[in-house]
């Protein structure tokens, strides 16, 4: 219902990206003359088609540090997350199925629900599973995973970067831990792959799941790097078929999606380090300025251990959605009840210990390779404008400055 | 979610928005009613004050709110139906008629029971207060 004459600054790029124009042109053959199937061994079609596999396999594995043969293609990091957690602990299980205490798995509570849910069916079927309550600063460190170990542990789940925080977690040491205790180590690297300096030897890291769309290369299309040598890490297979990608994943290779997903992959290999020192500079301008022209203005999660291009600011008595409708110019995420179907406000600030009212008033801003200063400037102004407007019309706002602490009143909650 | 132009119009040009003095200021006068309902956990919290003549009449409404752009629309839109009106009149203001008005979908419907029960809450405060012997000092209102 709104009309919107210019383009709006986007800022959602956690959400997802922009496609390269250089990655839709290493797509288009792939639709077109080079149409076949990659499974297809005995014709040119198919040799073409698995030829693009297999560029982007080694590209994929590149970016990672990893073997191209540890590379699985699926359809995204969701699907990379339930094979890695699912297909790991079907193998791994400590006892039947049918029985309980099949294992016990080890994750944090403000993991990405694509780690959540699977671990709740698994906990349906006979698993244990511990959940990490973050620390205030969201940080998850190899000494809480240690701490929540256990003799039957057989995985830990836990991500790299946090999708609405941007927080990064311990990887490289939680993955040693993992390493010495024997226990298969899995993370969600959506949020950093692409964006960070990523080794899965040096990093210890078994199984990672990463998407394209969030590293500027299509949608539907991702991968799981399963580790092939110390340990070999061995899977069930989800979904079965004609056993493509090692059996792991049967069905046609998505071939125009992978080769893309290939190119997004090599252009972040080569344009990760200027493009990271690019958006940290835009982000800590961004943060800085709304927070000396905004009193009452929180930066969620820890002031540094965060990927680049993720902020995620609660503006104190200003409601989220609200504020959103205040910068329609902008397009982003809010953490607020009102901008989700259960009305609800975020679960992951409100892990943390967030306080419901500052996880109301929150905003996701995420920027990305075609963010520009100029987009930044407006986005301060507008966001400023948009928060002197609303606390206008905060009643939180005036007890605030009448020195009224709005913890010690007793609400008529509804 | 889209909204509609109704509840843009009001969310970018709220009418009555202020109050009729600070917290303590007001709790005293016995022409003032006050509601405040919602709670800041919750995402929304709405303020209204009416100035009622003797005759009970609403002579004023003020509000403030906390809260999606629907939640500041309806309260907006409260207070332009209930000035001018008896406390009894606006009583009968029902919040199926503010989303009516303002089209709002099933999942703000919960912002305009707010907005309904802001009226009903400000006009038995007045009502409580208006009723109680004049030297009393009202510094509980819990």
């Amino acid at each position: 219902m709104i009309s919107t004459q210019k383009q709006p600054i986007y800022l959602d790029n956690a959400a997802t990206t922009r496609c390269d124009p250089r990655v839709v042109e290493a797509m288009l053959p792939y639709f077109n003359e080079r149409f076949g199937n990659a499974g297809s061994r005995n014709h040119r079609f198919g040799w073409e088609a698995e030829d693009g596999i297999e560029i982007a396999r080694e590209q994929a594995a590149t970016l990672i540090g990893a073997q191209a043969k540890e590379v699985i293609f699926t359809s995204g990091s969701t699907e990379s997350n339930n094979l890695a957690i699912k297909g790991a602990a079907e193998i791994y299980a400590r006892a039947p199925v049918g029985q309980s205490g099949r294992g016990h798995i080890v994750t944090a509570s403000h993991e990405h629900k694509a780690v959540l849910d699977p671990i709740r069916r698994l906990m349906r079927e006979g698993f244990d599973a511990t959940f990490i309550t973050p620390p205030p600063d969201g940080v998850i460190t190899a000494a809480m995973v240690q701490a929540a170990l256990r003799p039957d542990t057989i995985l830990v789940s836990i991500m790299w970067a946090n999708n609405e925080l941007g927080t990064i977690n311990e990887v490289p040491q939680i993955g040693k831990l993992c390493h010495e205790r024997e226990v298969i180590f899995h993370t969600d690297a959506t949020q950093w792959v692409g964006k960070m300096p990523t080794n899965v030897e040096t990093d210890h890291v078994d199984l990672l799941s990463w998407s394209g769309h969030k590293m500027y290369g299509p949608k539907g299309v991702g991968a799981l790097y399963v580790r092939r040598r110390k340990p070999r890490v061995r899977l069930e297979a989800l979904q079965d078929g004609g056993g493509q990608e090692r059996g792991m994943r049967s069905g046609t290779l998505n071939v125009p999606g992978i080769v893309g997903f290939g190119k997004a992959c090599e252009l972040c290999a080569a344009s990760m380090d200027a493009e990271a020192s690019r958006l940290l500079a835009m982000r800590c301008r961004l943060e800085a300025e709304l927070v000396k022209r905004i009193e009452v203005t929180v930066v969620n999660g820890h002031a540094t251990k965060r990927v680049p291009n993720i902020t995620n600011i609660s503006f104190g008595f200003v409601e989220g959605e609200s504020l959103m409708m205040g910068v329609r110019e902008i397009a982003c995420s809010s953490g607020s009840a009102c901008t989700s179907a259960s009305l609800e406000p975020s679960y992951v600030l409100k892990s943390l210990g967030i306080g419901d009212d500052l996880a109301h008033s929150s905003l996701r801003l995420s920027l990305g390779r075609w963010t520009t200063d100029a987009e930044i400037d407006s986005a301060i102004e507008m966001i400023s404008n948009a928060v002197g407007h609303l606390r206008r019309l905060s009643p939180l706002y005036d007890l605030h400055k009448e020195g009224i602490d709005l913890s010690k009143i007793v609400w008529q909650s509804h | 979610m889209a909204y509609s132009p109704k509840v843009i119009d009001h969310y970018e040009h709220p009418r009555n928005v202020g109050s009729f003095g600070t917290s303590k200021d007001v709790a005293a006068r016995r022409d003032i009613g006050i509601g405040i309902v919602g709670a800041p956990e919750c995402g929304d919290v709405m303020q209204l004050q009416i100035r009622v003549s003797d005759q009970g009449i609403i002579e004023d409404a003020k509000f403030k709110c906390f809260g999606c752009g629907s939640a500041i629309a309806s309260s907006s839109l409260a207070t332009e139906w209930i000035k001018g009106k008896s406390v009894d009149e606006a009583l009968t203001i029902r919040n199926t008629q503010i989303v009516e008005e303002l089209s709002l979908p099933p999942v703000k419907i919960h912002c305009s029971v707010l907005a309904e029960d802001s009226i009903r809450s400000a006009i038995e405060d007045w009502k409580k207060k208006s009723a109680a012997p004049a030297a009393a000092t009202s510094c509980s209102t819990t």
